[in-house]
């Protein structure tokens, strides 16, 4: 079964252009895949419309073989779960377990089994040793493995992360993607990660670049990579090491693409100390 | 403005549970005209140092006129005197002009369109000139420092001006609300994580429109960032907090050489470095200032040296 299906879907904000333009896209379930492309690509508006936040003008959706509509929107919500950009603004409660327990609770799970849903995310995040810290006083990596621990608490079989990591530090994203990778590989949980740093892309299956509301580029994170002049052409800067790899190139250098610092380096040593004495 | 601080020290909440070092003895000058960087992971001070610079943060001012040097406890020397100033500010002094330092020192904090707040995107401009100016604008005055200052930062007077903020992009947001602290010519621009949560072009355009702005506005212009890349890029010299303590400032040709340590501090360091130190692992060494451009060049002369 797909995770998710698009069908021709079309949105607009208003009577300007189109955000989503007859979009054709599916996930695989169990499948991770990155969704590229700049500010107001229509990367959020896909995000917003897979579990019912906005209301396709055209086109159909599904959500695990159900359609996104108003009478299911319940059970959609109940299986796609969204995680925000900004980690100050999606928290509800002041301590990290009320937090936790807030969907879970919505959706009238029973008292025992909310504290091991609880139990179980805050596991998954690593964030157990926190269960009862005061949110306002953590990390932005942490506000945001908090606000994953949210989702997951209602066992979504569906998880979509729209920029979650574009206003977190370094170490902070890292947090979020090793937790998203691991989630997607031991719990089996379908993921769509929306993100505009390539780099983070390297970790999908798949990946879709999007621009004006359209898909444009399909492929293997890798495949993706090594069309430079197209990613040019829609926005999209290259990964310093791709810029790298190409202006070695250019300086009659003749290295391959690659994303790995140490195969460039070794091919670098190759050309240049060949003939070194 | 030169920016000279010397045993600044900061606790917040001080004598309670929650009483947290966040400067710690810190000494930095910043030189009028530098493009200057901070670096360091959350906690590390960064942020309590440049709010600062403008006074959010005041030191404990003495209430005499000339602050008290402190005394020598018994068998120890006396803890040195606490320095901190911007130009002919002392800003450890309790009769310093808050208002005229905030008008030269300009602060534009992370996020700054969250702070948009105008019905239009000149009123939003005009709302710091005139709180800042002297006498009463004329709306002439007022039009013109507005155009000036949404020209700088790439916008187009005509277009924008009669828009609502909000319904900009994310980009232009960001531009706006730049503006907005610019109108009134700061000497000294202080940008906290300037290009944070762009794209990679928004990134770039950033970047470019502090260096135009750098070039000719704001004399000094301080960045504080989480990407080496950006400071390897841009900066003529980077301070890196650690534990509310400067731990070095260097320009980033030498920082970034000093790639272990920087590690050990669980910082990054440039995509350029981690290069360099993977070829120098196999015996090739790139003397580069850790630019793309110049780690591309050098790389290049090397191949043509042994050809």
């Amino acid at each position: 079964m797909k995770a998710l299906e698009f069908r021709n879907v079309s949105f607009s904000y208003g009577k300007d252009a189109f955000a989503i333009r007859n979009l054709n896209f599916s996930v695989e379930e169990g499948e991770f895949v990155a969704v590229l492309g700049h500010n107001g690509s229509g990367k959020s508006t896909l995000a917003r419309l897979s579990d019912g936040l906005l209301e396709a003008d055209g086109g159909e959706i599904f959500a695990l073989g159900m359609p996104v509509e108003q009478k299911n929107l319940y059970e959609v919500r109940k299986n796609v779960g969204i995680v925000f950009q900004n980690p100050d603004n999606q928290a509800v409660a002041s301590i990290v377990e009320d937090d936790v327990a807030f969907g879970a609770e919505n959706v009238g799970l029973p008292r025992e089994e909310i504290g091991k849903r609880i139990d179980f995310a805050l596991k998954a995040v690593g964030m157990e040793t926190h269960r009862h810290a005061t949110i306002s006083r953590l990390s932005g990596g942490q506000k945001q493995r908090v606000a994953i621990a949210g989702v997951l608490a209602l066992k979504p079989k569906v998880m979509i992360l729209d920029e979650s990591t574009a206003m977190l530090d370094p170490r902070g994203r890292r947090e979020i993607t090793d937790v998203v990778l691991r989630l997607n590989k031991e719990e089996h949980i379908t993921v769509v990660l929306i993100t505009h740093f390539l780099e983070e892309a390297l970790l999908a299956d798949r990946a879709v670049v999007m621009n004006k509301g359209e898909i444009v580029m399909e492929g293997t994170p890798a495949d993706i990579f090594s069309r430079h002049e197209e990613l040019l052409t829609y926005n999209l800067a290259l990964p310093r090491i791709g810029q790298i790899c190409k202006g070695l190139r250019e300086g009659g250098i003749p290295v391959g693409d690659t994303l790995d610092v140490e195969k460039l380096a070794e091919e670098i040593a190759q050309c240049v100390s060949s003939r070194s004495i | 403005m030169r920016i000279v601080a010397e045993h600044l020290s900061y606790t917040y909440n001080p004598k309670s549970p929650f009483a947290v070092k966040a400067l710690d003895d810190v000494t930095l000058t910043i030189e009028e005209g530098e493009f200057f960087g901070i670096i360091g992971h959350t906690g590390s001070g960064k942020s309590t140092f440049v709010q600062h610079l403008n006074g959010l943060i005041r030191l404990p001012a003495s209430k005499k006129r000339r602050p008290k040097r402190p005394k020598a406890k018994k068998g120890r020397p006396a803890p040195p005197a606490t320095v901190l100033t911007v130009g002919e500010f002392d800003l450890s002094s309790k009769k310093t002009d808050f208002r005229a330092l905030r008008k030269r020192v300009g602060m534009v904090f992370q996020y700054p369109e969250y702070q948009l707040f105008a019905e239009t995107v000149k009123e939003d401009v005009a709302y710091g000139l005139k709180n800042f100016s002297d006498k009463k604008l004329t709306p002439a005055e007022t039009e013109a420092a507005v155009r000036a200052a949404l020209e700088i930062v790439g916008l187009d007077y005509g277009e924008v001006a009669e828009k609502s903020p909000f319904d900009l992009s994310g980009g232009q947001k960001r531009r706006v609300a730049i503006a907005g602290v610019i109108v009134t010519k700061p000497e000294v621009l202080i940008l906290d994580e300037p290009a944070a949560g762009l794209d990679p072009l928004g990134k770039r355009e950033v970047m470019e429109l502090l260096h135009r702005l750098h070039r000719e506005w704001c004399k000094t212009v301080v960045i504080v960032s989480h990407d080496m890349d950006e400071i390897a890029e841009n900066c003529t010299r980077a301070a890196v907090f650690s534990e509310g303590r400067v731990v070095y400032a260097l320009p980033p040709a030498s920082l970034f050489k000093m790639t272990d340590e920087l590690l050990a501090l669980g910082l990054d360091i440039p995509l350029t470095a981690k290069l360099c130190a993977a070829l120098k692992e196999r015996g090739i060494e790139v003397d580069c200032d850790f630019t793309v451009e110049d780690l591309i060049r050098k790389v290049v002369a090397l191949k043509g040296e042994n050809a």
